[in-house]
C-alpha cells in the first residue's frame, strides 16, 4: 500500500491529463513525516542562507526610505506630491487599487478553490494568505496618507468626536473603509485559524526553551485532538464560505468609489466585475512572482509542483482574457452610449498624452499572458515569472490608466492639466515593496510557509487512491 | 508512576489513520465518554467513528451574522438619519439601497470573528497546558503519529481493564499521562 503503489510516473511529474486517473499533488516519496521535515526545517535553520539576508537587508533599507518619504509627506503636506486640479488621484489610489488587488489571491485561493474542493490549493494557500495580508497593509497605508491630514484619519470611522459629526455612509468611500478593514481583519482570522495546527508542530519539535513557549503561547494549546479537529473544520468551512462573497466584495466596493462617480471613463455598470477579474490576475500573478523562486530557493518542488504553478498560469491566462474583454466593452459602451463626453475619453485614453501607459497596459495584460496557451510555456519557470512580472507592471497601469486619463480630460476643457508623479510619490511606490517584501521574509523565516496539515490530509487520500 | 503525582488517563498510540478510526470504534462502543483521538490532520470518517455530536458553531455563526446584519442598518439609520442628518447631493436621509454594502461588510465581520472565536472557545483553547503535552511521545500527534487517550476521571476508567481495551483495539505502546 501507500507510495510503493503510486505509478511511477507520478513520482516524478503530475502532469498528465488522463482523467481517468487523479494526478498526485504531492510528488517524491512523501510521508507524513517527511513533510513535517521538509516544512519546519526552514523555520528551524539556525541560521536563514545569505541570500535571505541580502534580500532582508535590501528589503528593509527601502522600507526604511518608505518612512522617512512618509516622515517627509505628513510633516510637509500632500504638496509634496505632484497632485493638481484636476487630477486629485495619482499614484496614491493607484497603488491602494494595485495593492488591494493583489491582496484577493490570498482568500480567493483559501476561501473559493476550498468550497470548489481544489486540494491543489494546500500547497500554495499558506504564502498566497501571508501574501495578502502584506499587500492589504501596503494598500490601507496609501488612503490614510492621502487624506493630508493623516492625524485626522479617525474622521473615516463610526466614532463618536467632539463635533458630534458622524460619517456620510450615503458615499462609496466610507463602504470602502468598511470593506478594506473587514477584509484585511477576516483574513488575517484565516490566516491564523489555518496556521494554529502547524504551529503546534514546531511547538513539538522544537528543542528550545523560549522557541517552545512562543511558539506554544501562538498554538493556543492545540494537541491535534479529533473533537478540536471537528469543530475546527466546520469553522473553516464557514469562514471560507462566508471569505468567498467577501473577496467578491471588496473590490467591488473598490469600483464603487469610481463607478458611482459621474466621471467620464468611471461611471459604468462593468466595473465591479472587471475589477473582481483584474484584482485575480493580479493576484495570482503575485503568488506566482513569489512561488516560483521560494520552491526552488526552500527545496519545496515536491509540495508546489509543476501542476500547481500551470493550474496558476492557467488561471492567469482566463483572468487576463476576462480583464482584455472588459477593455473592448468599454470602448464599445462609450461609442454605444452616444456619449460624446464619454467617447472622447477613450480615444483619449488610447491616442492622447497617456496613450503610452494605455498600451504598456494592454501589451502587458492582454497580449503576454497568451503565451500560455502553449503546455512548455506553462512548465518553464523564466517564462511563468517573466509574463507574471509583466501582468503585474500591467495591472499597475491598468490602475494608473483608469485614475489619471479620465480625471486629467474633465468635462471642462479650461480645467485640462497634466499629471507627473514627483520623487516622492515615486520613491513612496518604491518603499511599499520594501514593506512588502520585509514582512514576507519575516514570514518566511519563522512561520511554516506550506500548510503542512492540510497537505497532510491530501497525501492521506492520495495513499488511499493509490491502494 | 514516578512520586505521587495523579494519573491523568492513559495515551496509546496507532499505527495508522485506518487503526486509528478502528480504535476509536472499539473505545466509543466500550462506553467510554470523556476520551479522544489525536492525529495530525482531520482523518476522515473519524467523527463518525467517535461518535461526535455535531456542533453547535454553524448556528452561533448564523446568529453573529444576522446580528451583524442589523446593527450594521441601526448604525447607519441612526448616525445618518436620526443623531446628524445632513443633506448631500439630495439623498434621502435613510437609504438603504446605500446602507447595503457596510451592512454586508458588518455581517461578514461579525460572522468571521464568531466563527474563528467560537472554535476556540468550545475547544476549551487557549491553553498553555496539557498533561498530554508533557508526554514525550504524544508530541508527534503533530508530526505523523496517531493516538486515543482516555481520561482517568472517565466513570469506566479502570487502569487494568482500559489498558487491556486499548491494547485490544489495535493500540501500541500505551503509557500512563501524569496529571
Amino acid at each position: 500500500m501507500g507510495v510503493a503503489a503510486i505509478d511511477r510516473r507520478d513520482v516524478r511529474d503530475n502532469l498528465g491529463d488522463d482523467p481517468g486517473r487523479r494526478a498526485p499533488l504531492v510528488l517524491g516519496k512523501h510521508d507524513n513525516a517527511t513533510i513535517t521535515d521538509k516544512v519546519c526545517r526552514i523555520v528551524e535553520m539556525p541560521k536563514p542562507p545569505k541570500a535571505w539576508y541580502v534580500a532582508f537587508g535590501i528589503a528593509l533599507t527601502v522600507t526604511g526610505v518608505l518612512g522617512a518619504m512618509l516622515a517627509y509627506l505628513i510633516s510637509t503636506g500632500v504638496g509634496v506630491w505632484g497632485l493638481n486640479k484636476p487630477i486629485a488621484w495619482g499614484f496614491d489610489i493607484t497603488n491602494f487599487v494595485f495593492w488591494v488587488g493583489i491582496g484577493h489571491a490570498g482568500t480567493l485561493i483559501s476561501a473559493i478553490l476550498y468550497l470548489f474542493r481544489q486540494n491543489w490549493r494546500t500547497g500554495i494557500n499558506r504564502f498566497a494568505e501571508a501574501m495578502t495580508i502584506f499587500a492589504v497593509i501596503c494598500a490601507g497605508m496609501f488612503p490614510g496618507i492621502h487624506t493630508g491630514r493623516a492625524w485626522l484619519d479617525y474622521w473615516l470611522f463610526p466614532l463618536p468626536n467632539q463635533m458630534a459629526m458622524w460619517p456620510n455612509f450615503r458615499s462609496p468611500l466610507l463602504w470602502d473603509v468598511f470593506a478594506v478593514s473587514t477584509y484585511m481583519t477576516v483574513s488575517i482570522c484565516f490566516w491564523y485559524m489555518g496556521m494554529i495546527p502547524d504551529l503546534a508542530t514546531i511547538r513539538d519539535r522544537t528543542t528550545s526553551k523560549l522557541k517552545g513557549a512562543i511558539y506554544g503561547i501562538f498554538a493556543l494549546g492545540w494537541r491535534g485532538s479529533n473533537r478540536h479537529w471537528h469543530r475546527y473544520e466546520r469553522a473553516y468551512l464557514l469562514l471560507a464560505a462566508i471569505a468567498t462573497p467577501l473577496v467578491l466584495s471588496v473590490h467591488s466596493v473598490v469600483s464603487f468609489d469610481f463607478a458611482t462617480s459621474m466621471m467620464p471613463g468611471w461611471h459604468a455598470t462593468i466595473f465591479p466585475p472587471y475589477f473582481v477579474a483584474g484584482a485575480i490576475f493580479g493576484g495570482f500573478a503575485m503568488v506566482l512572482v513569489l512561488a516560483v523562486p521560494c520552491r526552488q530557493w526552500f527545496g519545496l518542488k515536491d509540495l508546489i509542483t509543476p501542476r500547481h504553478l500551470e493550474n496558476m498560469c492557467k488561471i492567469l491566462l482566463a483572468t487576463g482574457m476576462m480583464v482584455g474583454y472588459a477593455y473592448a466593452i468599454e470602448f464599445f459602451i462609450s461609442w454605444y452610449s452616444g456619449n460624446p463626453a464619454e467617447g472622447f475619453v477613450f480615444i483619449n485614453r488610447a491616442f492622447g498624452p497617456y496613450a503610452w501607459a494605455y498600451w504598456t497596459m494592454v501589451f502587458c495584460n492582454v497580449a503576454t499572458p497568451q503565451v500560455f496557451w502553449s503546455r512548455r510555456a506553462r512548465q518553464n519557470p523564466w517564462i511563468i515569472f517573466g509574463v507574471a512580472i509583466c501582468v503585474n507592471v500591467g495591472m499597475w497601469f491598468e490602475r494608473f490608466v483608469i485614475i489619471v486619463t479620465s480625471l486629467h480630460r474633465d468635462f471642462l476643457p479650461s480645467s485640462w492639466n497634466m499629471y507627473f508623479p514627483t520623487w516622492v510619490e515615486v520613491t513612496t511606490l518604491v518603499g511599499s515593496f520594501g514593506l512588502f517584501f520585509t514582512l514576507f521574509l519575516l514570514f518566511l523565516r519563522f512561520l511554516p510557509m506550506v500548510a503542512m496539515a492540510e497537505v497532510k490530509a491530501v497525501l492521506q487520500k492520495q495513499h488511499h487512491e493509490a491502494r | 508512576m514516578a512520586g505521587d503525582r495523579k494519573l491523568w488517563g492513559l495515551v496509546a498510540e496507532f499505527r495508522s489513520a485506518d487503526d486509528l478510526i478502528r480504535g476509536a470504534a472499539a473505545v466509543r462502543e466500550a462506553g467510554y465518554t470523556r476520551w479522544d483521538a489525536h492525529a495530525p490532520f482531520p482523518v476522515h470518517g473519524l467523527d463518525d467513528a467517535m461518535g461526535i455530536k455535531s456542533t453547535i458553531l454553524p448556528w452561533l455563526v448564523l446568529g453573529a451574522g444576522l446580528t451583524g446584519c442589523s446593527l450594521g442598518f441601526l448604525m447607519q439609520w441612526w448616525m445618518n438619519a436620526v443623531d446628524y442628518r445632513f443633506v448631500i447631493g439630495g439623498k434621502p436621509f435613510n437609504s438603504l439601497p446605500t446602507d447595503i454594502p457596510v451592512m454586508f461588510e458588518v455581517t461578514v465581520l461579525f460572522a468571521a470573528l464568531t466563527a474563528f472565536s467560537a472554535m476556540i472557545i468550545l475547544n476549551g483553547l487557549p491553553r498553555l497546558a496539557h498533561p498530554l503535552l508533557r508526554n514525550a511521545r504524544f508530541r508527534r500527534a503533530t508530526d505523523d503519529a496517531f493516538f486515543i487517550s482516555i481520561e482517568a476521571s472517565d466513570p469506566r476508567f479502570d487502569v487494568a481493564e482500559t489498558e487491556q481495551l486499548l491494547r485490544a483495539s489495535g493500540g501500541t505502546l500505551v503509557e500512563w499521562v501524569e496529571a
